[in-house]
């Protein structure tokens, strides 16, 4: 998948409560869910969201709750890829179950700055940053996930191998 | 090949060798979770996937423990969709109303977890049962979705941290506070993707109810499970929870860990992890004299009856400040009962306290104890994250009981020593 939007820095160790408060938990609706996405790290902070952009984050990112509800606002927001220094365990996994697609990028992070352009390549492992003209390497999705991801999440994952 | 107790528990479980850090492995599962934040995602994912009953309806417990007794109507209908479920798949441990308990609370309690078990559930504080020896971790509802029907589900075999615990605390000093110091040192990313394996003689003082205070915080290190050895001890609590069985189990000698983290407990200070992340620890005196407006003692962390004597033990004889208001949840019906036995309800009663039923509330912002902004809390909770209780303005510290109690009555966060 190659997914071309504006980047959006946020920093290390942001939680699941800052990707969607717990007051927010009552509903299942990605579209409902998707417009109060990263309301708990800033009022409104998820307004600035477009389709296809992409989230930056630093160390850590989705630590706390295991709530599928976070990754699930950020792909209602419009967001198809994080890409972040490291990710919290139950986050990396849930947001692979959702079809949305992390990658780590470990210090390089630091080459893309809040609101420049960037092109991910998600099989590659590649970030192009069209700001800076810079071409960053990272691991690509590691096969067990992409065999995930290519059956659309592990709900029509799963259909495949109960039927 | 030496086994660390995480791939000894995983390999009781796949048919697979487990053979390191690193390798995926398919595991049958002991028992499921999810509660009715999460459980109403999880049902939506496993029709979703065409699965029509659970793998087993024994090995499936469903806790509607969060927005409980409900708070609006929106947790109203989850809570329905979980109820009718329960129903329909004839779910042996579904628990609701009087019969409800905070989960990681409960499911110990009544025997439905214990040593050598996997468990999966939709919340992140699963891994509480490591304290009773259970490789137990939280998912994500869709994981758990995949769990419910087909009985197993992969997971990459951690890289273990050992954790070596000795000397004798002193008082006002316990779990903890080992926990919080062990946070404070590593960090909230210091145990990610690992697993925590703790022991020494300060562990094995430990009673059952403190390692499963220690185990529930493993995921504020970012850990996959907290695990302590089951031993003679932990027998008796699951056979005392009514479970027959289970046996004692160790890593093997020359088992391979990434590091060991060593800590010595003797003259440590009570902990107080300050916002907004569980690892901004430092020792109670440096956060001496900072106003409180709630304090909260319950929870998973510490809902169960040693905090509740703990609490009771500080506040007996004495008045909560009147500017503060201090809530007390007993985290299990049981244990409620057990406080009203001891006549501990009363002390909470007499000493101007709040006493609630059983629910996670206060401990995400959900509901019975949400803070305004500019104000703070002290809580026996396991998060601090900005605007977790409440308000973005408002702040967490984190500590355990006696340190809860002692700053409600003083209206700022004291060492009890002080009281």
């Amino acid at each position: 998948m190659k997914v071309q939007g504006t980047a959006h820095r946020v920093g290390d160790h942001i939680d699941t409560d800052a990707i969607i408060p717990a007051r927010f938990l009552v509903t299942t609706d990605p579209d409902e869910l998707g417009a109060n996405c990263m309301e708990g790290l800033e009022a409104g902070w998820g307004k600035r969201l477009k389709k296809n952009d992409v989230i930056v984050a630093g160390e850590n990112f989705g630590c706390g709750s295991s709530r599928e509800h976070a990754p699930i606002s950020i792909l209602g927001a419009g967001v198809p890829v994080v890409v972040a220094k490291s990710f919290a365990r139950i986050f990396y996994r849930n947001g692979f179950n959702m079809g949305l697609v992390l990658l780590e990028v470990g210090d390089d992070i630091d080459k893309i700055g809040d609101t420049d352009t960037i092109e991910v390549d998600t099989e590659k492992g590649e970030i192009r940053n069209m700001s800076t003209n810079e071409t960053i390497k990272c691991a690509p999705v590691p096969a067990f996930m992409q065999e995930i991801l290519d059956a659309g999440g592990l709900v029509p994952y799963a259909k495949k191998k109960l039927s | 090949m030496p086994q660390t107790l995480a791939e000894k528990i995983l390999q009781k479980h796949t048919d697979q060798e487990v053979t390191g850090a690193g390798q995926i492995v398919q595991c049958r599962v002991s028992m499921v979770l999810a509660n009715d934040i999460t459980a109403p995602l999880a049902i939506k994912s496993f029709k979703a996937m065409g699965a029509e009953k659970v793998f087993d309806k024994d090995k499936v417990s469903l806790v509607c423990d969060h927005f409980t007794p409900n708070k609006d109507i929106d947790s109203a209908e989850q809570v329905k969709v979980v109820r009718e479920f329960a129903h329909e798949m004839g779910i042996t441990h579904y628990y609701e109303c009087g019969d409800v308990g905070v989960e990681h609370a409960l499911l110990p309690e009544k025997g439905i977890v214990g040593p050598g078990d996997i468990v999966v559930g939709a919340d992140s504080h699963t891994c509480t049962y490591g304290g009773l020896g259970a490789f137990a971790t939280g998912m994500g509802s869709t994981d758990i979705a995949g769990a419910m029907a087909l009985g197993e589900t992969w997971f990459k075999v951690p890289p273990t941290i050992k954790v070596e615990i000795e000397g004798a605390p002193g008082k006002f000093v316990g779990a903890k506070d080992y926990m919080l110091n062990l946070i404070g040192r590593i960090g909230v990313a210091g145990a990610l993707y690992k697993a925590l394996e703790f022991s020494g003689p300060a562990v094995d003082a430990l009673s059952i109810e403190g390692r499963m205070t220690m185990a529930n915080m493993a995921i504020e290190a970012g850990g996959k499970v907290g695990l302590f050895a089951p031993d003679a001890k932990t027998l008796e609590y699951t056979r005392n929870a009514g479970r027959s069985g289970d046996e004692t189990m160790s890593a093997d000698a020359g088992a391979i860990y990434e590091r060991v983290v060593k800590i010595d407990v003797a003259g440590m200070e009570p902990q107080i992890a300050c916002p907004h992340l569980p690892d901004n620890v430092k020792p109670v005196q440096e956060t001496e004299g900072l106003q409180i407006h709630q304090a909260v003692v319950g929870s998973c962390t510490n809902g169960r009856i040693e905090d509740m004597r703990e609490a009771a033990a500080i506040l007996k004889g004495r008045k909560v400040n009147p500017k503060v208001r201090c809530i007390i949840l007993p985290a299990t019906p049981a244990i409620w009962k057990q406080c009203l036995r001891e006549g501990l309800m009363e002390i909470f009663m007499d000493s101007g306290c709040i006493v609630g039923p059983p629910t996670c509330g206060p401990c995400l912002g959900g509901h019975m104890g949400i803070l305004a902004g500019g104000e703070r809390a002290i809580a026996t909770t396991n998060r601090n994250f900005k605007g977790r209780m409440g308000s973005l303005e408002s702040e967490v510290f984190l500590s355990n009981p006696s340190v809860a109690a002692a700053s409600a009555i003083a209206g700022e966060i004291i060492n009890p020593a002080k009281l």
